[in-house]
């Protein structure tokens, strides 16, 4: 192989890297395609072609190596990884870290996962959900049970999006330990109302990044990706509600 | 309202945004701004529900100044845009109307489940047209800056 085309290689295989990372992390389309463009553009490739997509991305650099494509199968919310992507793209077009090195850092970021330990975690559903109560519902006296019980929902969410992956289903099973324990909470006299701390409860499942991204899909013109969002949204949206309405149709 | 109920509100949406920011993993250099950011637009918000202009201007214009905040934080901190605005739009989220809707189509209540279907669906969209109109500000902008270089 010529030294040339190992090196259309490497520009290929970085920016593809760089891609899939940030769309399987939560990223806009637009932000993927523009950070792919820039690499190739600053790896020293005079055109490039692209067609991304929320479930594969498509590129061609003009030299001695064919267009490649590179799947994207599973889909989490990891904001961080999108952060370091654009820290490492910026980096490199600055001439700080050449070629190889960017596709090393790449190929390390995406085997390692760096998310707050599980603690932090918790604390920060029970976080989401206790404020929320008391801003939407004003009732204070409500506070510390919905805290609890939105860090119980989302402990469920978490442990069966970790061990089972059954898309949807974790927050369909989310929302109806929040609804149960909501009920009882009410029934032992821990709490006032069914409703407000339901609707605390629920706030950390709720799915914001796929309804941000597809709005602002849509809004760049990706008329493909955006809506696939918001059914994504809406799915996860309408698993969360089937699990309360299960609960309040049988307690 | 008195001045504490409004304290009490201001530190609920700071620290809810800030947690719901850790559950989607945010760099920590990320956090405190978009906890800004979030009660930014729920303080719009409010106070235009106070005032007496209605949830669904309420919601388009705390969803537009949540977009034309974070672009001004992504600019600062050279960071992506989507890690300050998708943890503000939490507190802007209808989940009291969606709860409610849930739970009277559960009940069998239907002509009650449509009202607040309806609020649903016109809250959401009016914070998507609030970003929207951000973002048309935001392309604005980015256009000036790229003609004075």
């Amino acid at each position: 192989m010529s030294s040339q085309k190992k090196r259309d290689q490497l520009i290929l295989h970085t920016a593809l890297t760089a891609g899939r990372i940030m769309i399987e992390n939560g990223s806009e389309i637009e932000r993927v395609e523009d950070t792919m463009t820039r690499i190739a553009h600053n790896a020293g490739a005079e055109t490039s072609q692209l067609f991304v997509m929320i479930t594969g991305i498509l590129m061609a650099i003009n030299g001695e190596v064919g267009a490649q494509i590179q799947p994207v199968k599973r889909r989490t919310f990891d904001l961080e990884k999108i952060a370091v992507v654009n820290q490492l793209s910026r980096e490199f077009a600055a001439h700080d870290i050449t070629l190889r090195q960017f596709a090393d850092k790449l190929d390390h970021l995406d085997s390692e996962t760096k998310y707050f330990p599980m603690w932090a975690q918790l604390l920060a559903a029970a976080m989401v959900s206790g404020p929320l109560e008391v801003v939407f519902r004003h009732n204070l006296h409500d506070f510390w049970i919905s805290c609890f019980v939105g860090m119980i929902g989302w402990l469920v969410f978490y442990l069966l999006n970790k061990f089972i992956q059954i898309r949807f289903l974790s927050e369909f099973a989310g929302a109806a330990t929040i609804g149960i324990l909501a009920v009882f909470a009410v029934h032992l006299g821990l709490g006032l109302s069914v409703d407000d701390i339901i609707i605390g409860g629920v706030m950390p499942l709720v799915p914001g990044v796929p309804i941000t991204n597809s709005v602002r899909d849509v809004l760049a013109g990706n008329l493909v990706s955006g809506p696939a969002r918001a059914v994504e949204a809406l799915v996860s949206a309408a698993a969360i509600g089937f699990g309360i309405a299960m609960v309040l149709q049988f307690l | 309202m008195t001045l504490l109920e409004f304290f009490i509100e201001v530190a609920g949406t700071y620290v809810s945004t800030l947690a719901f920011g850790v559950l989607i993993n945010i760099p920590r250099r990320a956090l405190n701004f978009g906890g800004w950011i979030g009660v930014l637009g729920f303080l719009l918000y409010r106070f235009t529900v106070l005032s007496g202009g209605g949830y669904v201007v309420g919601n388009l214009l705390g969803a537009f100044a949540i977009g034309v905040a974070s672009l001004q934080a992504a600019r600062i901190k050279k960071m992506p845009m989507i890690l300050f605005n998708i943890p503000a739009l939490v507190p802007l989220v209808p989940g009291g109307q969606a709860y409610q809707m849930i739970k009277n189509f559960a009940l069998g209540q239907n002509a009650t489940a449509f009202v607040f279907m309806m609020q649903v669906v016109m809250i959401s969209g009016s914070i998507a047209f609030g970003f929207l109109l951000s973002e048309l500000v935001n392309r604005v902008q980015q256009r000036a800056w790229r003609h004075r270089r």
